[in-house]
């Protein structure tokens, strides 16, 4: 599914790189755990594989498929099958609850109905299903990000991205993210979870991916 | 309210509406609108005015002989000079007729010999021919009315070319005008662009979506542009219709395009600065 060959990932020429060197395999349907301290580049690896940054040396396959040497507009359709949650969220103010969900659909150009259905579909599995016309800022952090994992697996994204989704949760609002993002790759999705949390992956044994200072330190 | 219902969201997820909903933008088309109708509007009453001068100068010079000379002799000299193309005999009846707004029936009066020359350019040249015709037949008297109302000609000409020079500058301005509108949205809506490009929208469909606001915001002010136009050209007919001999033809159809033309220049500028945007994102 994923394969970084000697990655390094520089965001300026003359900057120290975010990534260093990084090796790994990401096996489709496996479910990783991406771990390190603050600026140990989780967030870039993440981005990476989100295919909203290049990499500066090394190559890089997603789903098959170079992205070191993929043209531009080749990008968008693999992007389509990537769900990502980030970290603060990033739902569309100016839009309610079921249409920041809706959205990847939209952009994929299904139809005003279908959309609609699976998005309200998707926000029940949240638990989500009686805030439809909410709007982002009159929900709760843990509201706020069910509704960021709802949108980015409403597609059913082959891959899955997630950059501390919990760290702004407490910890039963955790285990419940968590245990959706386990769903969701029980149905077949590749899925990669940033945290800093080290219970959470204690208490859900997967594959851990150990970076300190750019470096891959663990993978297995 | 009504951009509040799931479906009118849906089809503005970049919320367009509010990023770009300001007067600013209609208005100032509006006023470019304004300024084009008034730009055709002067290169058409210039275009009018040259044709009908064009004619009147086609006669360029009308010479009046002495009473002793005869009249086809005359005009045979005259056809032969440089720069003659013809030399047109009047006859009685023409001359007659030339008089009548000013003298009635003149048929009885004893009328002199008048040649029409007409010119093979109306250039400066031209003005050699009256020093030229008084050597060829001394004591004939010449009327060299045509070669001021060519230049007057050439000077309707180039203000119609000029009104179409500023014509092209108002749409300039407006083409620029809609490039710095669409980078203020772009700059208002950059973290959902981003967003919306990172879950795999194309460059294409982002740049459709300004481009399309755009498109209606500027077709809007041109609506408003081209109605406040022409009660003003139907006032600048009035006033233009003793220079044209006839009140101005209201040009209708010019107006009617003005706001397709706003809006399609609008859609292809938008759509061009949101795609050079994009193209510095990976």
């Amino acid at each position: 599914m994923v394969r970084l060959e000697n990655i390094t990932l520089r965001y300026h020429p003359d900057a120290k790189p975010a990534l260093n060197g990084v090796d790994c395999h990401l096996a489709a349907g496996s479910f990783s755990w991406l771990m390190g301290p603050s600026g140990a580049g989780k967030s870039s690896f993440l981005k990476l594989l989100q295919l909203a940054v290049r990499p500066s040396a090394g190559q890089l396959y997603v789903m098959d498929r170079a992205i070191h040497t993929a043209r531009r507009h080749e990008l968008p359709g693999l992007r389509r099958r990537i769900g990502v949650v980030f970290q603060d969220f990033r739902l569309l103010p100016h839009l309610d609850v079921l249409e920041n969900v809706a959205l990847p659909l939209r952009i994929a150009g299904r139809g005003e109905r279908q959309l609609l259905a699976d998005a309200t579909e998707m926000l029940r599995w949240v638990g989500l299903g009686d805030r439809l016309k909410a709007r982002p800022e009159e929900l709760s952090g843990g509201e706020q990000q069910r509704v960021a994992l709802a949108r980015a697996v409403v597609a059913r994204p082959a891959l899955l991205l997630a950059d501390e989704p919990t760290s702004n949760l407490d910890e039963a609002q955790s285990r419940r993210v968590v245990a959706l993002l386990q769903q969701i790759h029980r149905l077949g999705s590749t899925v990669v979870v940033a945290t800093h949390n080290e219970w959470l992956a204690e208490e859900n044994p997967a594959a851990i991916l150990r970076l300190e200072a750019g470096r891959l330190l663990e993978h297995g | 309210m009504a951009d509040r219902t799931p479906r009118a969201r849906g089809r503005d997820p970049l919320g367009l509406k509010r990023a770009m909903a300001d007067r600013l933008l209609p208005g100032l088309v509006a006023a470019m609108a304004l300024l084009a109708a008034l730009a055709m509007a002067g290169a058409n009453a210039a275009a009018t005015m040259a044709s009908r001068w064009e004619g009147g100068a086609a006669a360029a010079m009308m010479v009046q002989l002495p009473r002793a000379i005869a009249v086809a002799p005359a005009a045979a000299r005259l056809a032969g000079l440089p720069g003659v193309a013809e030399a047109i005999p009047l006859d009685h009846d023409r001359l007659a007729a030339l008089l009548r707004p000013w003298l009635g029936d003149a048929s009885g009066l004893p009328l002199p010999g008048m040649i029409e020359l007409r010119l093979t350019s109306l250039g400066p040249a031209s003005l050699a021919l009256p020093a030229a015709i008084e050597a060829a037949i001394p004591g004939a008297q010449v009327e060299a009315h045509g070669v001021w109302v060519a230049r007057l000609s050439a000077l309707a000409r180039s203000l119609e070319a000029l009104a179409w020079l500023v014509l092209a500058l108002v749409a300039g301005v407006a083409a620029a005008m809609v490039a710095v509108a669409t980078r203020a949205g772009i700059a208002a809506r950059r973290a959902t662009i981003l967003i919306l490009h990172d879950m795999g929208a194309t460059d294409g469909t982002i740049a459709r979506r300004f481009a399309g606001r755009i498109a209606w915001l500027a077709g809007l002010g041109a609506v408003l542009g081209a109605t406040a136009a022409a009660p003003l050209l139907w006032l600048l007919g009035g006033l233009a219709a003793p220079l044209l001999g006839d009140t101005l033809a209201m040009p209708w159809l010019a107006l009617a395009a003005l706001p397709p033309a706003a809006a399609g220049i609008s859609w292809a500028t938008a759509h061009a600065a949101v795609r050079l945007w994009l193209r510095s994102l990976p």
